[in-house]
C-alpha cells in the first residue's frame, strides 16, 4: 500500500495530535507499555469500539502531559491514556 | 386466572439510559438492596402491561460484554446466564441502546444471542436521535438481528408504551424463543468480528448525520479545555459547597423550630421527670439535631445526581485523571472520591468500576477523607457558633469560607495518603489503563433526578430513625444513670456514667483541647460521625436544666474557646468514627486488615491535626 499515493504513515494513535483524524489499520497491544496483557488490552479496546476500519479523531487532550486524549471513534468519544492509545495503529 | 410473575432484565453498556427506562417503567415502586456476598447495588422494579401480567424487573449493572471484568459485570453475566445464586433465569432479557449510539450496544446484543435468552433490543432515547437525524429503519434491524425491536422515550409520559406492549406480545410466545445456552467468552477475534458483524448491520439498517452532536462538541470545547476546563471544575465545586451552606439554611431553620416547639410542647404537658427528660433530652434533642441535617444531604446528592446525568462526571474523571495519577489515583477513582462527599459508603462501594485491585484499594483507603455528609452538622454547628458570617469582598460569606477550607484540607491531605501509599507500599505499581465512554450531554430529568434524591433521603432518614436513635438513647442513659445522690450540688450529668467515661478519656484528649463533654460525644460518634453532634446536644440540654431549649450553638460558644473549636474541627477532617464505613471496608476488601489500617491512620491523623490546631491556636492567645 506504500505505492497508493493517498497513503499516509502509519503511527500509533498515541502520538496523535489534537485535531488528528484517521482510520484503524491494525491493533497491536505489544507496541503499548500497558500494565494489561495483550488479550486483555485488545479484548478492551474492542469493546470500546477501536475495530479496525473505525474512523478516530483526537477531540481533546488532557492537563498534564496532554494525556489522557478524548477520541471520537465513529459516533463514540471514549477518553484513554496515550499509553494505551499506543496498541492502536492508525492511518 | 392471573398470569404468573414474568421476570425482566435490563441489560445494556454504561450511559444507554437504563436507569431512566427503569425509572420510567416502574416509577417508585423500587427495592434497592444489595446481591448477596458482593456489595453490587441491585434494582428491582415492578410493573404491571396492559394484559394484567405482573412483571417484575431487574436493572443490571451497565456493561460492554459478558466477560464479567469486574464485580458488577460478573452479575450481569450470571444472572443472564442463570448461574447467580437466588436470582431466578429472565424470562425476557431486554437489552437497552442509545438510539444515538448503536455500535457497542448491538455488539454486545450480538453476544447476548448466544445465551439463547429470550431477547428484544430497546432504542432508547429515540427522540434524541431522531432531533439529530439519526433514522433507523426498525424493522430491518429486527430483521438482520433476529430479535424484535422496539423504540421508546423514557424520559416522555408515554414514551414506553410500544415496550411494553411488546413484552406482552414477546411474553405470550416467550416458549417459542428460548434456545440452548451457547454462550462462552470470546476471543478477540470473535470480538473483532461481532464488532464487523454489528457495523455491517448498523451501515445497512441505520443512517447517521454527517455532523455529530453539536452541543456535546461546543460544551466541550470549554469544560475539557486545560485551563478553563479545570476552573470550571473548581467552580463548581466551590457553588456545591456554598449550596450546601447557604441555600439550605432557611429549611433548616424551619425543621428546627419546629423541633423545638414541639420540645417546648413536651415540656410544658408532661410533669418533670424520666419520661419527660426521656422525650425532651433524648429524642427530640437528640434526633432532632441530625434530621435537621436532611436539607444540606438532599443538596449535596441533588448536585451529585444532576451532574451524574448530564454527563459531566465522566469529564471530571477526564479531567482529574493525570493530576490524580500524580497521587497514585486511578482517574476512575474520581466518580468514587466525589460520591464520598456524599457518604463514604456509597463511594467505597462505587469503587468497584475500578478493576485494578491496587488502584481500588488506595482509593478505598482515602475516601473516607473524603468530607462526607455526616461531617456537615458537626461542621456546621462549630461554624455557625464561633465563626462570624460576614462577607469577605462584599460576596465570599466567611462561614463558607471555612467550610470550603475544611473540605479542601480532606482533598489535600487524602491525595497525600494517596501518595505515600503507592510511595511506601507498591512502589513496583504501574498505573492501570483509563479508557471512560465521555457521553453525549444529556438534560437531566427532573422525575429521575427525584427518585434518586428521595432514594437517598430515605436511607439517610431510616438511619437516622434506627442507628441515631438507639444510639440516642444510650447516650441520655449514660448521661442520666446514676443520678446524682440527694442533695448533690452541681449539674446532675457529673454524677453519670457518662462524666465517668469522659473523664476517663480526658488526659488523652486534654493535649488537643478537648474537654470531658467532648470525649463523652467522640464515643457514640462511632456509629456514625453526625450522632457526635445529636451526643452534644444532650450532654449540654441535661447539663443546662433549664437553657434546654437554647441552641446548642450559642451554648457551646460561651462553653468553648476557639482553639478547641479549631482543634474539633481539625479532628473530624480525619475522625476515623463511623463504623457502617469501616464495616463496609472490611466487606470491599475481604480483611480486616485494612479496616484496622484504615482506622489507625486516620485515628492518628486526627490526632496529630488537632493537636497541631489547638497548640497553634492557644500560642495566638485563642485557648
Amino acid at each position: 500500500m506504500s505505492e497508493n499515493k493517498n497513503a499516509r504513515p502509519h503511527q500509533p494513535l498515541g502520538l496523535a495530535k489534537r485535531g488528528y483524524s484517521g482510520v484503524i489499520q491494525s491493533l497491536s497491544a505489544g507496541g503499548a507499555a500497558s500494565t494489561l496483557n495483550d488479550v486483555e488490552l485488545e479484548s478492551r479496546l474492542m469493546e470500546l469500539g477501536f475495530v479496525e476500519g473505525a474512523r478516530v479523531e483526537v477531540l481533546h487532550e488532557g492537563i498534564v502531559g496532554r494525556d489522557p486524549i478524548a477520541v471520537r471513534v465513529e459516533n463514540v468519544t471514549i477518553a484513554v491514556r496515550r499509553r494505551e492509545a499506543m496498541a492502536i495503529i492508525v492511518a | 386466572m392471573e398470569a404468573p410473575l414474568m421476570h425482566l432484565a435490563l441489560v445494556g453498556t454504561p450511559n444507554s439510559g437504563k436507569t431512566s427506562l427503569f425509572n420510567a417503567l416502574t416509577g417508585s415502586r423500587q427495592k434497592v438492596a444489595n446481591y448477596p456476598g458482593v456489595t453490587v447495588e441491585r434494582k428491582e422494579g415492578a410493573f404491571v402491561t396492559p394484559n394484567g401480567r405482573q412483571i417484575s424487573l431487574l436493572d443490571l449493572p451497565g456493561t460492554y460484554s459478558l466477560r464479567g471484568r469486574s464485580p458488577d459485570e460478573e452479575i450481569t453475566r450470571d444472572v443472564v446466564l442463570g448461574r447467580a445464586s437466588g436470582e431466578p433465569l429472565p424470562d425476557l432479557v431486554l437489552c437497552v441502546a442509545d438510539s444515538t449510539n448503536l455500535r457497542l450496544t448491538i455488539r454486545l446484543l450480538l453476544e447476548l444471542k448466544s445465551t439463547g435468552r429470550p431477547l428484544a433490543l430497546v432504542l432508547n432515547m429515540f427522540d434524541i436521535a431522531t432531533r439529530r437525524g439519526v433514522s433507523v429503519d426498525v424493522a430491518r434491524l429486527s430483521e438482520a438481528l433476529g430479535v424484535p425491536v422496539v423504540t421508546s422515550i423514557a424520559v416522555r409520559k408515554g414514551g414506553t408504551a410500544d415496550l411494553v406492549r411488546l413484552t406482552d406480545e414477546i411474553l405470550a410466545r416467550e416458549e417459542l424463543s428460548e434456545r440452548k445456552n451457547l454462550w462462552r467468552p470470546l476471543t478477540v477475534a470473535e470480538l473483532r468480528a461481532t464488532q464487523r458483524e454489528a457495523d455491517r448491520i448498523i451501515a445497512a439498517t441505520v443512517s447517521l448525520p454527517a455532523r455529530p452532536d453539536t452541543w456535546t462538541a461546543r460544551i466541550d470545547a470549554v469544560v475539557l479545555h486545560p485551563v478553563a476546563g479545570l476552573l470550571i471544575l473548581l467552580a463548581i465545586l466551590f457553588v456545591m459547597f456554598q449550596a450546601v451552606f447557604a441555600w439550605a439554611q432557611p429549611l433548616m431553620q424551619l425543621l428546627s423550630s419546629a423541633f423545638d416547639s414541639l420540645r417546648d410542647f413536651v415540656h410544658e404537658t408532661l410533669p418533670a421527670g424520666l419520661l419527660q427528660s426521656f422525650l425532651q433530652n433524648g429524642v427530640i434533642s437528640g434526633v432532632g439535631s441530625v434530621i435537621v441535617f436532611l436539607p444540606q444531604i438532599i443538596i449535596i446528592f441533588l448536585f451529585i445526581l444532576l451532574l451524574e446525568d448530564f454527563g459531566y462526571m465522566a469529564r471530571a474523571a477526564f479531567l482529574m485523571d493525570r493530576i490524580m495519577g500524580g497521587a497514585g489515583l486511578h482517574g476512575r477513582a474520581f466518580i468514587p472520591l466525589l460520591s464520598s462527599f456524599a457518604c463514604a459508603i456509597p463511594g467505597i462501594m462505587a469503587t468497584r468500576v475500578i478493576d485494578n485491585r491496587r488502584d481500588r484499594l488506595t482509593t478505598i483507603l482515602i475516601a473516607p477523607l473524603m468530607t462526607c455528609s455526616a461531617r456537615i452538622p458537626v461542621y456546621t454547628l462549630i461554624i455557625s457558633a464561633f465563626i462570624p458570617p460576614k462577607l469577605i469582598w462584599g460576596w465570599i460569606n466567611l462561614q463558607g469560607l471555612v467550610m470550603f477550607g475544611l473540605y479542601a484540607a480532606g482533598i489535600v491531605s487524602a491525595l497525600g495518603v494517596s501518595f505515600l501509599i503507592k510511595f511506601f507500599i507498591w512502589r513496583d505499581y504501574q498505573p492501570a489503563p483509563f479508557m471512560l465512554e465521555l457521553p453525549d450531554y444529556k438534560m437531566p430529568r427532573l422525575r429521575s433526578i427525584a427518585i434518586g434524591v428521595s432514594n437517598r433521603a430515605k436511607m439517610f432518614l431510616q438511619r437516622a430513625g434506627t442507628t441515631i436513635f438507639s444510639m440516642m438513647v444510650m447516650i441520655w442513659f449514660l448521661a442520666s444513670f446514676p443520678q446524682p445522690p440527694a442533695g448533690a450540688e452541681g449539674p446532675a450529668i457529673n454524677y453519670s456514667l457518662a462524666a465517668m467515661i469522659g473523664k476517663a478519656f480526658e488526659p488523652l484528649l486534654a493535649p488537643v483541647g478537648f474537654n470531658w463533654q467532648i470525649a463523652v460525644a467522640l464515643i457514640p460518634g462511632m456509629a456514625a460521625r453526625e450522632v457526635a453532634v445529636a451526643a452534644l446536644g444532650t450532654v449540654y440540654a441535661i447539663e443546662g436544666g433549664k437553657e434546654a431549649a437554647e441552641q446548642i450553638g450559642q451554648m457551646l460558644a460561651t462553653k468553648w474557646s476557639l482553639a478547641t473549636a479549631l482543634s474539633l474541627l481539625a479532628w473530624y477532617i480525619f475522625a476515623p468514627q463511623c463504623a457502617s464505613t469501616l464495616a463496609v471496608i472490611r466487606r470491599e476488601t475481604g480483611s480486616s486488615k485494612w479496616m484496622v489500617a484504615t482506622f489507625a491512620y486516620m485515628l492518628a491523623l486526627a490526632y496529630l491535626a488537632s493537636l497541631a490546631t489547638y497548640s497553634i491556636a492557644a500560642s495566638l492567645g485563642l485557648g
